[in-house]
């Protein structure tokens, strides 16, 4: 293993903003992987340092194949990190909005531009992502069509749901585009949460990486036989937004089955606490995204449902 | 009077309400509309003024109004009120939220509310006013898709200056892009700083306001001649200029001054050592229009953008201004 320095800022008053890599093994550049490129991505970062010290143990172990290089970048933002914030400590700029990146350009844009040089020679990339609304996630891979990946390699992970993505403008300055429009095919793997750590689900995602890496040849040893993963598009998922405002009750988790007409969720007013919305399930299915705030906006998803016919027939 | 165009209920006992004030001539007018709205990034204040003026001349003045005018002075009420860019709560930019859905989240619910109600005008005017790190002169920024529509548009509305830039696939999401995308012309104008109201300028943009009201038939009273602005629309016509080093920024000269390359525009020093980081000198010869106000920077951080142009043509234009300014007193 190697530590590298990705990518460096002087600063005047902060300690030098720094990127710092991991690199295993050398030769081709087969697989990159990125954590935490917002202040608040600490399970992330966290899935990354499990992933350096799980890869630490098998080169010792003589378990990497010859000839292939790996590098994890485990936060791209550790300013934003060090202070609470979710975007840039400065500009409040998004790292994930400055892709490719501009060497000349503003700073985050000079950030985005010193480290996608380096992760664009690699042929595939993994990014540990997070939503942008605050919940519980099933961990599934995510990709971004493109017409790139194939959509076949992403069972390699061996996680049971793979979501795909139609990209929309605003994506288009994002690390998974670029990667893809580079020609790196790119995965996006999210775990079940963001700004708290969950064990469960970083230990699956992390050996799901390695079982990708198994099958991709990159390190050695047979995967383990899993399930082909579920493809799921747009249409497959029902989004639920209460039509009012409150405190968010669920009855529920992410991963359960639920059926048609179950409550699985209220919304109860503030002041009274009477219920004053009962949210039922429109569908048998299984809950994909969970909103764990306490209170909830209207008119805003709390839960994302699988309502596709393999979830119905279970 | 006063509307409300779109509404959702927070948690606690409060109603987001976006609101607009349509004034309308006495006698129900010819039909022609025109749209002022401002106060998309809740940090930029500069179209507050603007809203107000042109209200209180219009109230002053019924007798000239013959169309609508509706002023929508704050798109993002909660971001207003927080001192917050973007939308509090989801820490948004709500003007990468266009054209919303009303089947999306709240923010793009209130979107999509905006849009249906800004459809349909003659013309709307999105007033910005940079951030809070840079300073404008008075400027329409048009993307040259619409350019063909727009810039004869821009060239009433009393701006110093009209920059026609490249199409990105990232704006597309824009309140500008939805609205002339569908055929409602919108002129994004930015001017001043974020945080501030520069009275100065929100004077020279009312006055043009009021001239295009006047050349759409929305408006017959008096208006005042208006400036004809400069036009960048080359893609080299405009030279930025970033930090080259992280420190404080000391601004060494104004905005809206014609400056020749090399010369000196701040230096970025470091208080710590009492030293010089770096002299910053402009990379072309032309006009000033942006200049950083915020002190402290990044390397990368913008400090500057130059409007190339040569100091005779600089000359040239400033004389032609005096005269026509001097015929127009």
């Amino acid at each position: 293993m190697e530590k590298l320095n990705i990518f460096e800022i002087p600063a005047l008053y902060r300690d030098d903003f720094r990127i710092t890599g991991f690199r295993f093994g050398s030769g081709k550049k087969s697989i990159a992987i990125v954590g935490s490129l917002r202040g608040d991505e600490c399970q992330q970062i966290y899935m990354c340092s499990m992933l350096v010290k799980r890869l630490r143990e098998l080169e010792q172990a003589g378990e990497l194949t010859e000839g292939q290089e790996i590098l994890v970048i485990p936060s791209l933002n550790p300013y934003s990190m060090n202070i609470g914030k979710r975007f840039w400590s400065t500009d409040n700029t998004d790292v994930n909005r400055m892709f490719p990146g501009y060497s000349l350009g503003e700073t985050t844009q000079r950030i985005a531009a010193g480290v996608f040089e380096k992760i664009s020679q690699y042929h595939q990339g993994i990014q540990f992502a997070s939503f942008y609304m605050p919940g519980r996630y099933l961990p599934h891979v995510h990709i971004m069509k493109t017409g790139i990946v194939e959509t076949e390699r992403a069972n390699e992970f061996g996680l049971p749901y793979v979501l795909l993505r139609t990209p929309r403008p605003y994506d288009t300055t994002t690390l998974n585009y670029n990667w893809q429009i580079w020609e790196t095919e790119a995965y996006s793997l999210y775990s079940t949460t963001t700004r708290v750590l969950d064990e469960d689900s970083a230990v699956r995602v992390v050996e799901s990486v390695l079982r990708f890496m198994k099958v991709e040849g990159v390190i050695k040893g047979e995967p383990e036989p899993v399930e082909k993963p579920q493809i799921l598009s747009d249409q497959d998922m029902q989004s639920i937004r209460p039509e009012k405002a409150g405190i968010f009750k669920n009855f529920i988790n992410v991963g359960d089955k639920v059926q048609k007409g179950q409550e699985i969720a209220c919304i109860q007013d503030v002041y009274d606490g009477e219920i004053i919305e009962e949210i039922i399930a429109p569908h048998d299915g299984i809950i994909f995204f969970l909103h764990d705030e306490p209170l909830t906006y209207a008119n805003t998803a709390v839960c994302k449902m699988i309502v596709s016919e393999r979830s119905g027939s279970f | 009077m006063v509307q409300t165009i779109t509404s959702v209920m927070l948690p606690v006992d409060e109603q987001l309400k976006i609101q607009k004030n349509r004034i309308t001539a006495e006698n129900g007018g010819n039909g022609k509309r025109i749209s002022i709205v401002t106060g998309i990034h809740g940090d930029e204040l500069e179209g507050q003024y603007v809203c107000y003026e042109v209200t209180r001349r219009l109230e002053e003045n019924p007798q000239y109004l013959k169309g609508i005018v509706d002023i929508y002075p704050a798109m993002n009420p909660l971001g207003i009120d927080s001192v917050n860019r973007g939308i509090p709560g989801f820490d948004l930019d709500m003007n990468r939220l266009f054209p919303g859905s009303y089947d999306g989240a709240m923010t793009e619910y209130i979107a999509a509310g905006i849009i249906d109600d800004l459809l349909g005008s003659d013309l709307c005017m999105d007033i910005h006013a940079s951030n809070i790190y840079l300073t404008e002169m008075p400027q329409i920024r048009i993307n040259e898709l619409h350019k063909r529509k727009l810039v004869p548009l821009a060239c009433k509305a009393n701006v110093d200056f009209v920059w026609v830039h490249g199409a990105s696939t990232v704006l597309e999401s824009t309140l500008a892009h939805s609205l002339n995308s569908r055929n409602t012309p919108t002129l994004v104008v930015e001017m001043g700083v974020g945080m501030r109201i520069t009275k100065e300028y929100g004077d020279q943009l009312t006055e043009g306001i009021f001239a295009l009201m006047k050349s759409l038939g929305i408006w017959e009273g008096p208006v005042e001649k208006t400036r004809k602005p400069l036009i960048g629309e080359r893609d080299d016509a405009v030279s930025f200029l970033n930090s080259p080093v992280s420190g404080i920024f000391q601004k060494e000269c104004n905005h809206g001054v014609w400056v020749r390359k090399g010369q000196l525009i701040g230096k970025i020093i470091d208080p710590l050592r009492g030293k010089i980081l770096a002299d910053v000198e402009a990379p072309e010869s032309g006009l000033l229009f942006t200049i950083r106000e915020y002190p402290v920077v990044s390397e990368g951080s913008l400090l500057a953008r130059v409007l190339r142009m040569s100091e005779e043509t600089w000359q040239a234009k400033m004389e032609k201004r005096a005269k026509q300014i001097g015929k127009a007193g």
